[in-house]
C-alpha cells in the first residue's frame, strides 16, 4: 500500500458515496443499539428499497447525544433526528433530501454541538466503523504512511513531544517522553499496549471511540510501534464491551488484508501486528503493571515500580502503555503536524479531551472539547444544566481516584493542573453531575465501596484500609458515628494514600478527602444531628431500628 | 561493570554505609546493623513489596519506598524510623489485627509469631479499628499440618516458597481484596491435594500460626525457624 | 523445534472441548493463554467447572492453584452454572446518582437474594455491575441481555416477578 493507492481507495469510496444519493445514518454504538437502533436500521433499509429516489442506509458510530437515542442523521445536509422509532422510518426516507421532519429534528445549532471541537471523535457518527475504506476516505492511515515513509522513528517521537500530548488515561504523563524512554531502550523485542480496560464508573469514552472509529486506534498504535521500535501490540479490552471487541476484530482483519498491519507494512521494512486481549472484570487491571500481569495470563495484581514498564514490561521487555484516547489522538497529530495540535488547549494541557457527561445534566453523552474550557461551560452550556429545576451541587471527575468539585469552582478551566489543585484529577474523562438530591457522604461511601471491592488484596493498606474506611463511612451515613470515627477516617486516608502499593490504593482516599474539603458540614450533620439533608441516608431513628 | 563489584555509598539513619550496587536498602541496612521491620519479606524467595512494613523515607522522593525492593543508589539518604513511619507501621499492624481473628492467647504460635513480635516492638496494646470478625474456616485435612485462615495475614510466603523453592506450586491466592485467601490446588481440602509433597516448608516460613504442625501444638517451639537460613543457601546465594 | 509434553485427553467427546483446544493451540499452548482459554470455556459452557479448570491447567501446564486463583480473581468468570435468568443492575456512578441503589434493593427484595447470588431453585441470578458504560441511559438494568434504560423500581419488580411466576 502506497500513498497513491491509499488515495485511490479514498477517492473511489468518496465517489461511490456521492453517487449513492442521500445517506441515512443510524447510530449503532452501544447506547443507541440498546435502544434497538439495529431494528430501526432494518426498517429504514426496507423503506429505502421501496423508495424511488436513491437513498442509502448506513450504520455508523456514536453521534454524541446518547440520551436522545436512537439518533439518525441524513446527509448531505446534516439533519439530525432524535428518539427515532422504527415506525418513523417511512417518513424519514420520504423526507431525505427534502424538508426535514420537524417533529423528530434535533437542532445542531445548540451549544451541545456548537461548542465541541472534534479530533479524537472527528469520524465518530460519520463513518461505518466496520468499513476500512470509509476510514481511509476520511484521511485515515495518511498519518501512518507519512510517518513510515517520510519520518525517522526519532522524528515521530519528537513530533509527539512537540504536540504537547499528555496521557489521556488520567495521570497526564507527557506522551512524547514516554515514547522516547521506550525508544531509547536497547532491546530487540518491545511491546506496545493499548489500555482499553476502561473501568472508571461513569466513563465510556474509550468504548465509544472503539465502537465508532476502531481503525483510528490501530493507526495510532502502529505509529507508536514504529516510533519506539516495537513489532507487536496488544489491545487490552474490557470483557464488558462485546461490541467494541467485535468491531476491533473486524478492523484488525481489514487492516491486515490491505497490508496496513502485519509484515512489511506499506512495503517498508517495518512490521507490526496487533492482538486483542480480553479483560476479566477487574478494575485494578487499568494499572500498568497489573495490566501486564493480566496480559501474561496471571492474576492482575500490581507490582512495585521501578522498574517501570518502559524498561521492563511484558515478559520483562520494554513496553509502551497508552490509553485508547491517547492513541486515537496520534494519527491527527502526525497528519496535521504538532504545531496545529499544540495551538489547541492551554499552555500545559494541549489539544482536546473527550468526556463522558452523565448524571443530573440535561444532555447526557459523549463530548470533545478543547482543554481549558471551564466546568461551567461544559455542564451548563454543552450539558444544558441541571434538569427538573434542581440545584447543582457537585461534579465528579476522575472516577474513584478523583473528587467532587463544588459550585464555587465551576469557572476553573479543565486541565490537568487545575483539577489537581481542586483535589480531583482529570482521570480518563468521566464527568458525573450531581444535584441537591445527592448526599456527599454517601457518594464518598459509594466510591469507597468500589475501591474496596476492586482492591486486589496484595498490599495491606489498600486491602484492609479500604474496608475500614468503608466501615467508618457507613457508620457516618447510618448516623452511628462519633467524632472519633471521623478522626480515624481522616488518619486512614492519610495512611492508605501514603503507603499503598499502586495508584488504586494511593488514590482511594481522594473521594473522601475532596468531599471532606468542600462538604464537611454534611459529614458533621450526619454525626451530630443524625441528619442527611439530601434524604439519601437513613440516619438516626431508622438506622437504630436496622442495627 | 558487574553490579556485584560496584560499590555505592549512602546514608542510612545518619550513618555512612557502603553497599554493593545490586543490594536493596533492606540488605544494606541489615549489613550496617540498622533494623527495618518486615513481614512479607523472606530471605531466599522473591520479594513482592506487599506488606508495606519496610517503607522508608528517601530524601528527594515524595513517596515512601519499600526497602525490600528498592536498590541502593549513590548518595541516597534513607530514614528508617521517623515519627510518621512508625505511626504508619502501627496502623498497618492494627489493620491486620482487626482484619481477621488473631487471638494470641489461644494461638499455637504464641511467643513465636512474627506478627505478635512486631506488635510488641511497636508498643501496640490496643487496636483502634473495629474488628471485622470474618467467619473463616480451619483446614485440618492434611495428616501432619493444619491451616487456620483466621490467623493468615496473606503475606504469600507459603505461596512463594512452595512455587519457587519446592517447585510444587500447591499454594496460591484465590479471590481478591478482603476476600482473598490462600488455597491449595483447586481450593480443595489440603489433605486431598495432588501436588503437595508434604515437605512442610510453607509451615515453617509462615510468620503466624496460620500454618502449623499438628504435633507441635502446645510446644514451646512450634516452628523450625533455623530452617530459614538454609533456604537462601538452597537458592544459590550465600549472603 | 520444541518437544511438547503429551497433552491431556479431552474431558469428553463434547465438541466444545475441541474449540477450547483450538484457542490453546492458537496460543501455542503457552501459559499466558490461561485467561483467553478460560474466556473460551466460559463462553461455550456458561461457567468454569472443576473438570474444565483441571483440563485447561494440565494442557497449559499451569499449576492448579494458579488456574483457580486466576479464575476467582476476575469477576467475569463464574464457577457456578448460570441461572435461567440474569438481572444485572449497573452500579456505576451515573446510575448510582440516579437511584440504582433503590433498584438493586428492590431486586434483592423480590428475588430474596444478595447481589452475586442465585435463587435457590436456579431461576434467577442478581448481579451488581461495575458500570457498563451506558451512563447516558442511567439507571441501567439488563434483563437477560436486554438493556432497560431509566428503569424504575416498579418496572424491575414487575419484570422479576414475571420470571418467578413462570417458573412456578
Amino acid at each position: 500500500m502506497t500513498l497513491e493507492e491509499l488515495e485511490r481507495i479514498a477517492a473511489g469510496t468518496k465517489n461511490a458515496r456521492a453517487a449513492g444519493g442521500h445517506e441515512v445514518n443510524v447510530c449503532l454504538a452501544a447506547g443507541c443499539l440498546s435502544q434497538h437502533s439495529d431494528a430501526l436500521k432494518e426498517a429504514l433499509e426496507k423503506e429505502a428499497r421501496k423508495a424511488s429516489a436513491s437513498c442509502r442506509v448506513r450504520g455508523t458510530g456514536c453521534m454524541g447525544l446518547c440520551s436522545a437515542g436512537p439518533l439518525v442523521s441524513v446527509e448531505p445536509g446534516g439533519v439530525l433526528y432524535r428518539n427515532v422509532k422504527p415506525e418513523d422510518a417511512p417518513a424519514i426516507v420520504r423526507s431525505a433530501g427534502g424538508e426535514p421532519l420537524r417533529r423528530l429534528q434535533c437542532s445542531r445549532d445548540q451549544a451541545f454541538f456548537q461548542r465541541q471541537v472534534h479530533i479524537v471523535t472527528e469520524n465518530s457518527g460519520k463513518l461505518d466503523p466496520e468499513k476500512i475504506e470509509e476510514y481511509i476516505a476520511a484521511d485515515g492511515y495518511k498519518g501512518m504512511i507519512r510517518a513510515l515513509t517520510e519520518m525517522t522513528p526519532a522524528a515521530v517521537v519528537q513530533e509527539i513531544s512537540r504536540s504537547g500530548l499528555r496521557g489521556r488515561g488520567g495521570a497526564g504523563y507527557p506522551t512524547g517522553l514516554k515514547w522516547g524512554t521506550v525508544a531509547k531502550t536497547d532491546s530487540a523485542v518491545k511491546y506496545v499496549v493499548c489500555n482499553a480496560d476502561e473501568g472508571d464508573p461513569g466513563a465510556f469514552m474509550d468504548r465509544s471511540v472503539l465502537e465508532s472509529d476502531p481503525q483510528r486506534v490501530l493507526e495510532g498504535m502502529i505509529i507508536a510501534g514504529y516510533a519506539v521500535g516495537a513489532s507487536r501490540g496488544y489491545l487490552y479490552v474490557r470483557a464488558e464491551y462485546p461490541l467494541a471487541l467485535k468491531r476491533l476484530e473486524t478492523a484488525i482483519g481489514e487492516a491486515r488484508q490491505l497490508g496496513l498491519l502485519g509484515i512489511n507494512i506499506c512495503g517498508t521494512a517495518f512490521s507490526f501486528d496487533i492482538e486483542v486481549r480480553i479483560g476479566g472484570g477487574a478494575y485494578v487491571c487499568g494499572e500498568e503493571t497489573a495490566l501486564i500481569a493480566s496480559i501474561e495470563g496471571k492474576r492482575g495484581t500490581p507490582r512495585p515500580r521501578p522498574p517501570y514498564p518502559a524498561q521492563s514490561g511484558i515478559w520483562g521487555m520494554p513496553t509502551l502503555i497508552n490509553n485508547v484516547e491517547t492513541f486515537a489522538s496520534v494519527p491527527a497529530i502526525v497528519r496535521r503536524g504538532a504545531e496545529w495540535y499544540a495551538a489547541l488547549g492551554t499552555p500545559k494541557s494541549k489539544g482536546t479531551k473527550v468526556f463522558a457527561l452523565s448524571g443530573k445534566v440535561k444532555n447526557n453523552g459523549l463530548i470533545e472539547v478543547p482543554m481549558g474550557m471551564t466546568l461551567r461551560e461544559i455542564i451548563f452550556e454543552i450539558g444544558g444544566g441541571v434538569p427538573e429545576g434542581r440545584k447543582f451541587k457537585a461534579v465528579q471527575t476522575g472516577g474513584p481516584s478523583g473528587g467532587c468539585i463544588p459550585e464555587q469552582f465551576l469557572d476553573r478551566p479543565v486541565d490537568y493542573e487545575s483539577l489537581r489543585e481542586l483535589g480531583s484529577i482529570m482521570g480518563s474523562g468521566g464527568m458525573v453531575v450531581m444535584d441537591d438530591t445527592s448526599c456527599m457522604v454517601n457518594v464518598a461511601r459509594f466510591f469507597m465501596e468500589f475501591c474496596m471491592a476492586e482492591s486486589c488484596g496484595k498490599c495491606i493498606p489498600c486491602r484492609a484500609g479500604t474496608a475500614q474506611m468503608h466501615e467508618m463511612l457507613t457508620r457516618i451515613c447510618d448516623g452511628r458515628a462519633t467524632h472519633k470515627d471521623l478522626e480515624m477516617l481522616i488518619s486512614l486516608c492519610d495512611m492508605v494514600g501514603a503507603t499503598s502499593l499502586c495508584g488504586l490504593g494511593q488514590a482511594a482516599p481522594n473521594p473522601v478527602l475532596s468531599t471532606l474539603r468542600y462538604f464537611q458540614d454534611e459529614y458533621l450533620e450526619h454525626i451530630e444531628a443524625k441528619r442527611c439533608r439530601a434524604g439519601v441516608c437513613e440516619c438516626g431513628a431508622a438506622a437504630e431500628v436496622r442495627a | 561493570m558487574n553490579p556485584a563489584a560496584e560499590v555505592k555509598t549512602l546514608v542510612i539513619d545518619e550513618m555512612d554505609v557502603s553497599a554493593r550496587a545490586d543490594q536493596t536498602i533492606l540488605e544494606a541496612a541489615r549489613d550496617a546493623g540498622a533494623w527495618i521491620p518486615t513481614l512479607c519479606h523472606l530471605d531466599g524467595v522473591g520479594d513482592i513489596g506487599a506488606c508495606r512494613m519496610c517503607l522508608v523515607e528517601v530524601k528527594g522522593s515524595n513517596r515512601l519506598l519499600p526497602a525490600c525492593v528498592t536498590r541502593v543508589e549513590e548518595g541516597m539518604a534513607v530514614t528508617t524510623h521517623s515519627e510518621r513511619l512508625v505511626k504508619y507501621r502501627r496502623m498497618i499492624l492494627e489493620l491486620l489485627f482487626a482484619e481477621r481473628n488473631h487471638v494470641c492467647a489461644v494461638c499455637v504460635a504464641n511467643g513465636a509469631c512474627e506478627l505478635q513480635t512486631l506488635a510488641q516492638l511497636h508498643g501496640l496494646d490496643h487496636v483502634q479499628f473495629p474488628y471485622r470478625f470474618p467467619a473463616l474456616p480451619v483446614d485440618g485435612s492434611h495428616e501432619r499440618f493444619s491451616m487456620d485462615h483466621n490467623r493468615c495475614v496473606l503475606c504469600t510466603r507459603c505461596v512463594r516458597v512452595c512455587g519457587e523453592v519446592e517447585g510444587a506450586h500447591t499454594w496460591d491466592l484465590m479471590g481478591r481484596g478482603v476476600h482473598s485467601r490462600v488455597i491449595t490446588d483447586l481450593s480443595q481440602p489440603w489433605g486431598t491435594s495432588e501436588t503437595c509433597t508434604s515437605c512442610g516448608k510453607c509451615v515453617q516460613v509462615c510468620p503466624t500460626g496460620a500454618l502449623f504442625e499438628k504435633n507441635k501444638v502446645g510446644t514451646k517451639l512450634p516452628k523450625s525457624r533455623d530452617f530459614l537460613m538454609h533456604l537462601s543457601v538452597m537458592r544459590g546465594g550465600d549472603r | 523445534m520444541s518437544v511438547h509434553a503429551a497433552q491431556p485427553p479431552l474431558p469428553s467427546d463434547d465438541k466444545r472441548w475441541r474449540i477450547v483446544n483450538g484457542t490453546m493451540r492458537r496460543h501455542g499452548h503457552a501459559r499466558q493463554a490461561l485467561i483467553e482459554t478460560l474466556h473460551t470455556v466460559q463462553e461455550l459452557f456458561g461457567y468454569l467447572d472443576e473438570e474444565a479448570l483441571k483440563f485447561v491447567a494440565a494442557s497449559l501446564r499451569v499449576p492448579l492453584s494458579q488456574a483457580y486463583g486466576v479464575a476467582t480473581f476476575y469477576h467475569f468468570f463464574s464457577l457456578k452454572p448460570p441461572a435461567q435468568h440474569e438481572c444485572h443492575v449497573c452500579m456505576g456512578t451515573a446510575c448510582y446518582i440516579k437511584g440504582a441503589a433503590q433498584l438493586l434493593a428492590r431486586a434483592e427484595e423480590v428475588l430474596g437474594v444478595k447481589p452475586g447470588e442465585t435463587t435457590p431453585n436456579g431461576t434467577a441470578s442478581l448481579l451488581a455491575e461495575r458500570c457498563m458504560g451506558s451512563c447516558s441511559l442511567a439507571p441501567v438494568t439488563i434483563f437477560d441481555g436486554e438493556v432497560a434504560r431509566e428503569a424504575s423500581a416498579k418496572q424491575v419488580q414487575e419484570r422479576l416477578e414475571r420470571w418467578l411466576a413462570h417458573d412456578a
